[in-house]
């Protein structure tokens, strides 16, 4: 076989194929939207945006903190707790004596990379350490702020309520926050770290560190949760432990939905930004299509089904 | 042009797999700007030399040297980097998830800061155009949609990169297995060219032909050592095969003529695979009671023929036939051998669990007695079966997977080169165990790469390139006749 004869059959309907498996975040939260617009027009301003995406923005921080994870093939079970915890780092520690509150963030995103050092040291799985460090997580935040309450510091609510002429805020945080690590994962530093999870026998025989690369992958989750904390206290004014422990799912979800694969560091930030908001908004959706409280949860998951069945399909089309 | 100046000195190098000796003291030296071919059979150390040289298997002993004798203290990947060694792996070490132009950043850590990407694809595009004209590669492609081919040809042009460090030698490890004519002509030209700017080249193929046309030294290796290393102009396709351990090839040949008998005539036939239309090739088939030997270079499509002879069982496939439950024995242990968590009886019933059953459940007396069994006929030593498998000997644990084919109800046993790093003695009982299976009617077909392993078979079939392209009785079988079907280019040699 020819290298010629392996090319020459059909580019053009992988292109469709795999032009559609892009889109398909898109595709998903714009049909969402389609359908929210259709039933209640008024949603369609600036004010109906934000309100409806406003919970979006630190979802889509704790989805890309899991992209920083599952570039490298790993999972990052913890992502929902450790967001717990430094929302109620920032409702407690950050409000009363800032200095300490900083550190103790610093401390936090500090030990992911550590994490990240003993999975590669000890070839342990992902899977188990990060379960097992959710647990501390939740636990210390428990210690720091037992019953919920706290209140959030005020250039967090200011940055969070903030309203930018013509754009809503969710809008304007989801195209930087994209565009951002869109880029950063397309530098020469992103190149390599993906590579990390695309081949990793071959960085290492090109004399790269692979320890390197996943504590800074590590360091980066741990920024972008640490992030997601502060935006969550930020919006919803005061901190609870258990807050965000829906996070995590819905972080992996975010990704895969986005586009991007459990393994060979196959990653999409925008469309992990997309997937964030499409999940975000599956709530609000079925609320505006009447469907009752008791079913959402439910309702929620089947959309989450079809939309990565859709996506298994898809792959499959391009694969032959 | 062979220069006097040395390019790079392996003095006495050694390396050992457990008791496997990979490498037993080799001693080579590649010239500045010298076309070196390097063959061998296989496990004749090729792949462990050209690891060793890539900086990623640390020798056990030996030293290498560069510049006229300095001797390079701790050779890892890096210093090889250091000093301009490049390699051309044989699984493609390119990231499939990055383009092409991304790839090429991952070899040179300077191509980083504002248009590095530009930088990069330039580079990549440069060198393909350099050495494979009219390549239609876009460095933009991500690597995973390029063809195999093109792959190839995309490792091979970025291991010619250039940036900060001058290029002293590049090690290619089979480089024309995926590549056309066309592209396979065009790299060797290229190497010319390259050599006569002094860069050195170790070129390792099976294609004798080829070694012969490209290199201008060629060395043979056959169980870790050099065996032979002379001028390319001087050598012959027959002298090679002949240093790689195919001493006796007249007289066996005559002697086979002779001695073609047929003796499966009476026994019902267990086996039949006619070749694929896509490959061509001779069909092949076994009777019952047979041991028929699965031979040619790693990697030419025994094990492929094995799955899909397990495969076959219960469908109706004209072209793959098998009469009796299949079993196949795994030669990999660690990836697709043992349940490393679970007991050595465990591991010996697994396939076997439907006759163990009672009232839907697994019946422990019964699994117990299975192991108790086994462990008697085939001698594995442990002091307890419910102990862990690992904690058994690689050549026990081997035993270990022999009695789960063995003991389910399966007529036919597909070995897929088995006795990967198993010590002798444990090899000479199993040898034994399979001979009497056989003559209680078990059809066994046995992939291996270690020659003598073939004598133990009734006859053998030998693959080139997906094919069958030999079969050979027991008569005909000599080293000889199976190194040169392994290594015929599509004249068939021996029927």
């Amino acid at each position: 076989m020819t290298a010629a004869s392996l090319n020459a059959r059909g580019p053009a309907r992988f292109d469709a194929v795999r032009l559609l498996r892009m889109l398909l975040p898109a595709i998903a939260l714009s049909l969402m939207l389609a359908v929210i617009f259709s039933q209640q027009p008024r949603a369609m301003s600036y004010v109906g945006l934000t309100l409806l995406l406003n919970l979006a923005v630190p979802v889509i921080l704790a989805t890309l903190s899991q992209l920083c994870i599952i570039a490298i093939n790993d999972l990052d079970l913890s992502i929902g707790s450790f967001v717990g915890l430094c929302a109620c780092i920032a409702a407690t520690l950050l409000k009363d004596t800032p200095l300490l509150g900083v550190a103790a963030l610093v401390a936090a995103v500090g030990v992911y990379g550590l994490v990240g050092a003993l999975i590669h040291w000890r070839a342990l799985p992902s899977i188990v350490v990060t379960l097992g460090l959710s647990f501390i997580w939740m636990g210390l935040a428990v210690l720091i702020l037992p019953t919920p309450g706290g209140r959030a510091p005020e250039f967090l609510t200011t940055v969070m309520k903030w309203k930018p002429a013509f754009v809503p805020l969710p809008i304007l945080y989801a195209v930087i926050l994209g565009l951002g690590m869109h880029l950063l994962m397309r530098s020469s530093l992103g190149t390599i770290l993906r590579g990390a999870g695309g081949n990793p026998k071959a960085l290492a025989n090109a004399g790269w560190s692979l320890l390197r690369a996943r504590v800074t992958l590590y360091l980066m989750a741990g920024t972008l949760g640490a992030l997601s904390g502060l935006a969550l206290v930020g919006l919803t004014t005061s901190g609870d432990a258990n807050m965000a422990l829906r996070y995590t799912l819905l972080s992996i979800a975010g990704v895969i939905l986005g586009g991007g694969e459990f393994t060979g560091g196959r990653v999409n930030p925008v469309g992990a930004v997309l997937g964030a908001m499409t999940l975000t908004l599956a709530g609000s959706f079925l609320t505006f299509m009447h469907i009752p409280p008791d079913w959402q949860i439910g309702a929620q998951g089947a959309i989450l089904i079809i939309v990565l069945a859709l996506r298994a399909v898809l792959n499959r089309a391009e694969e032959r | 042009m062979v220069s006097d100046e040395t390019a790079l000195l392996l003095d006495d190098v050694r390396k050992s797999f457990g008791a496997v000796r990979a490498l037993a003291g080799v001693t080579l030296r590649v010239g500045r700007g010298e076309r070196l071919g390097l063959v061998g059979h296989n496990g004749a150390g090729k792949s462990t030399l050209m690891h060793v040289l890539a900086g990623v298997l640390k020798p056990d002993g030996g030293t290498i040297s560069a510049d006229g004798g300095r001797q390079v203290a701790d050779y890892d990947t890096a210093a090889a980097g250091r000093l301009g060694v490049r390699c051309v792996f044989q699984e493609l070490s390119l990231c499939p998830n990055l383009t092409v132009g991304e790839n090429a950043r991952v070899l040179h850590p300077g191509l980083r800061g504002w248009g590095w990407r530009k930088r990069a694809e330039g580079l990549i595009l440069e060198q393909l155009d350099a050495i494979f004209p009219g390549h239609g590669i876009d460095p933009k492609t991500i690597v995973a949609d390029l063809s195999l081919g093109r792959r190839q040809m995309v490792e091979i042009a970025r291991a010619f990169t250039v940036t900060d460090t001058p290029i002293r030698l590049v090690i290619l490890d089979e480089p024309t297995s995926s590549l056309d004519a066309t592209a396979a002509e065009q790299l060797l030209s290229y190497l010319h060219r390259a050599n006569l700017g002094g860069v050195a080249s170790v070129f390792i193929s099976h294609i004798l032909p080829e070694v012969l046309s490209a290199a201008e030294r060629v060395v043979v290796m056959r169980e870790g050592r050099i065996v032979l290393d002379g001028r390319a102009s001087e050598l012959t396709r027959r002298i090679i095969v002949r240093s790689m351990g195919a001493a006796d090839e007249e007289l066996s040949e005559a002697e086979s003529s002779a001695r073609v008998t047929d003796t499966t005539a009476d026994r019902p036939r267990q086996v039949l695979a006619t070749p694929l239309a896509a490959t061509g090739g001779m069909e092949l088939s076994a009777c019952r009671g047979d041991i028929v030997g699965l031979a040619g270079l790693a990697g030419h499509g025994q094990s492929t023929m094995l799955i899909r002879l397990f495969d076959a069982w219960g469908k109706r496939d004209p072209a793959t036939q098998v009469a009796a439950p299949v079993a196949l024995v795994p030669g990999d242990r660690q990836s697709d051998g043992v349940f490393p968590l679970w007991s050595i009886s465990r591991n010996i019933s697994v396939r076997s669990l439907g006759s163990l059953r009672r009232f839907g459940l697994i019946d422990p007396g019964r699994e117990k007695d299975l192991a108790a069994t086994w462990r008697e006929r085939i001698g594995i030593r442990t002091p307890d079966m419910d102990n862990g498998i690992l904690s058994l000997s690689g050549g026990n644990q081997q035993k270990a997977l022999f009695a789960r084919a063995l003991a389910s109800e399966a007529g036919i046993i597909l070995m897929d080169d088995p006795m990967r790093g198993v010590d002798i003695s444990t090899k000479a009982e199993v040898y034994r165990f399979i001979r009497a299976e056989a003559e209680r009617g078990r059809t066994f077909l046995w992939y291996s790469t270690e020659m003598e392993e073939l004598f133990h078979c009734d006859r053998v079939y030998v693959f080139h390139q997906g094919r069958i392209v030999a079969h050979l009785h027991r008569g005909q079988m000599t080293e000889a006749a199976i190194l040169r079907a392994s290594y015929a280019d599509a004249s068939g040699e021996v029927a």
